[in-house]
């Protein structure tokens, strides 16, 4: 490795008198290793990317009574429970409640379907209500909004569920129960 | 045949450009580098696309585990001792000065104020494990009945307006555990919130 003096490499081609001139080369291979382990250290420690955030709005509380007139031939309602199925429907209650998963061709073939639907009929974007149930997972609410963000659906409100609604739920689901288990 | 005499080359070579460049970069990454605060849980981040960094400063931080417990944090020491002079005020829990030091240098909390003494008495390595031990000291309080969550968010904000209000949650996590957290928010008017999740591709999709 490295030496402090480097003489004895030639044959001899630099002879020193008297030995007096001392040699300014030092060995640096235990400051290299150091340095490298502090490298290696700061870099597997170090944490570059910074957490992401999804922005999302909820509506105002304090405005209260504002009167919800919003087109019910452009909203629709979303209701995920905590088996990552999603039951809707579209504009007024009904008992026309589908149901669709989280997959490629499930919510978001949905979403593309419902905006471009809305849109040709009324030039507006959609609006979505989330109306999660009661046992559902915070990973489920952010999926569905990501989904939105995907589809650019980008109007849409996270709203408590009504007893209803959830009520609308359990009877969709006790209502195809048994044709699952018949098939 | 005379004999082929190889040359003997010295294997020392000349270190200084390479140490010049360790030493660069050990510059770097000591001066970019931001240890991971100790974090009392651990959660496990749903995904999305969103691209959109959370700020470094003027953030509040508020992780709900897996179990719906809720953890409350924000940046800057002296906003801290601010928000728990605040708190201990309202409380009429009286803290040491090491005490209050030491509070101000957790980056996240969890554990119901009139718990503080003994919690900040502990190790950074002791609280987790006495947590898990006891679940029910796991957490600030925030149902209806004991609201200290409420109380930390409104002292936070008192001794730092500027603040952003960011939710870290569980992918597990009970979306009601959530929404609880989110009224108590709303309640003071917080309307604009940030969800922390992790980064995912973002699929191609077909619009039109």
């Amino acid at each position: 490795m490295a030496e402090v003096d480097t003489g004895g490499g030639g044959k001899g081609k630099h002879k020193k008198k008297g030995g007096k001139k001392v040699s300014t080369k030092i060995d640096m291979t235990p400051m290299v290793d150091l340095a490298f382990l502090l490298i290696t250290f700061f870099m597997l420690t170090t944490t570059f990317n910074k957490p992401q955030t999804m922005e999302v709005n909820y509506p105002d509380k304090t405005v209260k009574d504002t009167p919800q007139e919003i087109a019910k031939s452009r909203t629709a309602v979303l209701m995920p429970d905590e088996n990552d199925r999603i039951f809707f429907f579209f504009g007024e209650k009904n008992e026309d409640v589908q149901e669709t998963n989280y997959s490629k061709d499930g919510l978001r073939a949905m979403l593309i379907r419902r905006r471009k639907e809305v849109k040709a009929r009324l030039g507006k974007d959609p609006i979505w209500i989330i109306k999660a149930t009661d046992k559902a997972k915070y990973k489920n609410l952010v999926d569905i909004i990501d989904e939105f963000y995907i589809t650019q659906n980008t109007t849409f409100a996270i709203v408590k569920i009504t007893p209803e609604d959830q009520a609308l739920v359990t009877k969709v689901k006790t209502m195809a129960a048994p044709t699952a288990a018949a098939q | 045949m005379p004999k082929v005499k190889i040359a003997r080359k010295s294997i020392s070579l000349d270190m200084t450009a390479m140490c010049d460049m360790a030493f660069l970069l050990l510059t770097f990454f000591m001066l970019t580098t931001k240890f991971k605060p100790d974090e009392p849980v651990s959660v496990d981040m749903p995904k999305s696309i969103s691209e959109t960094k959370l700020p470094d400063i003027d953030v509040m931080m508020i992780t709900v585990d897996k179990e719906g417990k809720v953890f409350f944090g924000i940046d800057a020491q002296p906003k801290r001792e601010e928000m728990l002079n605040s708190i201990l005020g309202k409380y009429k829990i009286g803290l040491t000065e090491a005490q209050i030091k030491e509070f101000s240098l957790l980056t996240t909390f969890g554990c119901p104020v009139s718990f503080l003494p003994q919690y900040l008495k502990m190790e950074d390595g002791e609280r987790r494990s006495y947590m898990d031990k006891h679940p029910e000291l796991k957490g600030i309080p925030f149902d209806s009945t004991n609201n200290e969550l409420r109380d930390w968010v409104a002292y936070a904000r008192y001794a730092n307006t500027k603040l952003r209000i960011a939710v870290k949650a569980d992918a597990e996590t009970p979306l009601k555990a959530v929404s609880q957290v989110v009224d108590i928010l709303q309640d003071q008017n917080i309307n604009k919130l940030n969800f922390v999740t992790n980064l995912r591709e973002k699929p191609k999709v077909k619009l039109d």
